[in-house]
Order: C-alpha cells, then sequence, then structure tokens
C-alpha cells in the first residue's frame, strides 16, 4: 500500500526541504521505494538539497499538462535505487497545479508500488500548500521553537484537519506528527527556548523526531547530499530515530540534553 | 557563556513564549471553522451598540455553534455596570 506523506510547516525556512530530503533517503535506505515531490511551484529546491539539480529535465508540472511521461520525469537517486525526485516547475503560473492534475500523478506512483510519497510543501497556506496536503495520509509538521513558527503550524493543525480529502470525504483524518528542527539544548536548559514538552503542549501532537541544531545541515545542503547520510552526525542519527518511528518503532528521543562539558569550558565558556 | 553569564542573569524568555502563544492558539482555535464573515461582523455590531453604549471591544462575543443539524449565530454583550453614557 502507497501512504502518502506530506511535509508541511506554515512558516518558511523551518526545514522543510532538509527534513523531506532526509526522510526520504531514510526510507529508501531501509528498502522502501520512495518518490519525493517538489511541490513549490515557481521555486524549485528539493533538486539542489538532493544534488540532483543538473539532471532536471522535466518537472511535475511537465507531467501534469502531458508534456512528458511520469517515468521520463522522475530523477532516479545516484546513491539509493529505490529512491526517485520529482521537481517542482520553475513557472510563473500560480495555476499550473490542479486538484485533478495532482491526483493523475500520485495516482499513478500508487499504481508503480511506491511504498511512500513524500510530498514537501511550499511555506505557506495558499494553493501549493493545499496541493501538497490535499491527498495526505499523515503529515509531518515542521517546527522551530519560535513563536512564529509554533502559531503557523497552529494554523497548518487547523488546515489539515479541514481542507484534506480525507476531511471533506468524512474518511477520518491525516495522521500528524510534530518534527522540531533546530533544537538548541543548552538555550533550553537556559531557558532561553521553548522545550520539545512546551511545543507539544501547546500544539497537541505527538514528536515523532527532535534534531539538534547542527552545523552539519548546511553543511549537507551545501554539498547535495541529504544530512541524514551524513556519518558521525547527532542531526543525522536524529533523522534517522525519526524515520524508525515513522515504520512504527518505538525509538526513545535523544539529543534532548546538552553533552556535559568539562571544567575549564564550564568556566571560561566554550 | 561563562563566568560573566553566570553573574548576569537572563529573564526566562521560553516561558513567556510559551504563555504568549497559549493564548493566541487558543483564541485562533476558538474562531477557527467558522464562517469568515464573523470578525467583521462582531468589528461592525461593536460599532452600533457603541453608538448607545460605552462598551468594552472585548465585550462582545459572536460564535456560531452547530446544533442537531442546524447553525445558532449567538450574541453576547456584557453591559457596564452603571448607565454609561453614548460613546462619542
Amino acid at each position: 500500500m502507497t501512504e502518502i506523506i506530506v511535509v508541511t510547516s506554515g512558516k518558511g525556512g523551518v526545514g522543510k526541504t532538509t527534513t523531506s530530503a532526509s526522510l526520504s533517503c531514510g526510507l529508501a535506505r531501509r528498502g522502501k521505494k520512495v518518490a519525493v515531490i517538489d511541490f513549490d511551484i515557481g521555486l524549485r529546491n528539493l533538486d539542489l538539497v538532493m544534488g540532483c539539480e543538473r539532471r532536471v529535465v522535466y518537472d511535475f508540472v511537465n507531467v501534469i499538462h502531458g508534456d512528458c511521461t511520469l517515468k521520463q520525469a522522475l530523477i532516479k537517486d545516484k546513491r539509493l535505487d529505490s529512491l526517485f525526485i520529482l521537481a517542482a516547475s520553475q513557472t510563473r503560473d500560480k495555476d499550473a497545479l490542479s486538484v485533478e492534475g495532482v491526483k493523475k500523478v500520485l495516482d499513478e506512483l500508487t499504481e508503480d508500488g511506491f511504498d511512500y510519497i513524500i510530498c514537501d510543501s511550499p511555506a505557506g497556506i495558499e494553493k501549493g500548500a493545499h496541493l501538497a496536503m490535499y491527498f495526505a495520509d499523515r503529515a509531518i509538521v515542521v517546527v522551530n521553537p519560535e513563536v512564529s513558527s509554533v502559531r503557523d503550524s497552529d494554523r497548518i493543525l487547523g488546515l489539515l484537519a479541514s481542507k484534506t480529502q480525507k476531511a471533506e470525504k468524512g474518511e477520518g483524518s491525516v495522521k500528524e506528527h510534530l518534527l522540531l528542527t533546530r533544537y538548541s539544548p543548552r538555550r533550553v536548559a537556559a531557558g532561553e527556548m521553548m522545550s520539545v514538552d512546551d511545543v507539544k503542549e501547546i500544539l497537541g501532537i505527538d514528536v515523532i523526531g527532535v534534531i539538534p541544531e547542527s552545523p552539519d545541515v548546511l553543511s549537507a545542503s551545501n554539498a547535495g547530499t541529504p544530512v541524514i547520510l551524513q556519518e558521525n552526525s547527532d542531526a543525522a542519527r536524529a533523522y534517522e530515530d525519526a524515520v524508525g518511528r515513522l515504520l512504527g518503532e518505538t525509538i526513545p528521543l535523544r539529543f534532548l540534553e546538552e553533552p556535559k562539558k568539562g571544567f575549564f569550558a564550564r568556566v571560561f565558556g566554550g | 557563556m561563562g563566568l560573566l553569564a553566570f553573574f548576569k542573569r537572563q529573564p526566562k524568555t521560553a516561558s513567556i513564549a510559551k504563555e504568549r502563544l497559549r493564548i493566541i492558539v487558543a483564541q485562533e482555535r476558538s474562531q477557527r471553522g467558522g464562517p469568515d464573515y464573523l470578525p467583521l461582523l462582531r468589528r461592525e455590531l461593536l460599532e452600533v451598540i457603541r453608538k448607545y453604549v460605552n462598551v468594552d471591544p472585548d465585550a462582545i462575543v459572536v460564535t456560531v455553534e452547530k446544533e442537531d443539524g442546524h447553525e445558532v449565530l449567538e450574541l453576547s454583550v456584557a453591559l457596564p455596570e452603571k448607565n454609561a453614557q453614548p460613546a462619542g
């Protein structure tokens, strides 16, 4: 069975594309057949983070318009055999995506036996974000522990509960998960940043992952290698844990506390 | 960090953030799902009522409740304790 997962947030710049890239790699690395789709029409980004920007020939809108087949547009990942990327179109036409067009592509991916379809949502609550979530079975809401991100996420939760196919047809609800990014245990301990529990309590949904603030995220996107593939990286381990939880494993949260510093580091700062 | 930061205690902004969010999220959730015209309706009603009674902007609550397949528009106005003078 195919599961459609939307990675969404409302606010921009919180790590949706980083998360989409890492989760799809993580699922593919565990043998799942995965398609990851960039819904940010006009602003193509996922291809860069995945490192396949020079291999984009056809995009999502080309498939919908029938300019090419889905097979021609899917970019096969060079690292993982069962991972495919569908790039966003760079058209400025806001109406390039339609409910019917998106449904056609998702149906075809389902027929082709994909296990997971990851929909990388654009920021905001406009059409692109609406279409990215419309057919979802599950939603991963990416949140920074920061006031505007949390508030926007709550708006998104409202939309997930009312503006999706499941909600409109009364076919149950989209399963919602919270994924915190840019988490700084040191700042949480100092009372400068809301904790996982604070955010969880405000939004009222379960936590699927907490990604610690890490320089590895930037170096990974610089290199076009999703951060989950980096070795010896806490951010990679945290994403790998999230993949496990997505697959139903029970894994305790880690990286919630600051690593202990030595005496000199504590006194003189580090 | 280090010695200087230890003596110069920072206010705990995380708890301020949490409290502010708790209030705004609860307020926004209560308005969610209602018709889009509710905020405007509420504002115009407030203007009309204020021609006669000087009520607080918070004194008017407009809600739509679903009951047995029909919707009820409920308007509640808390009047000031004394007989207030018309505003303006």
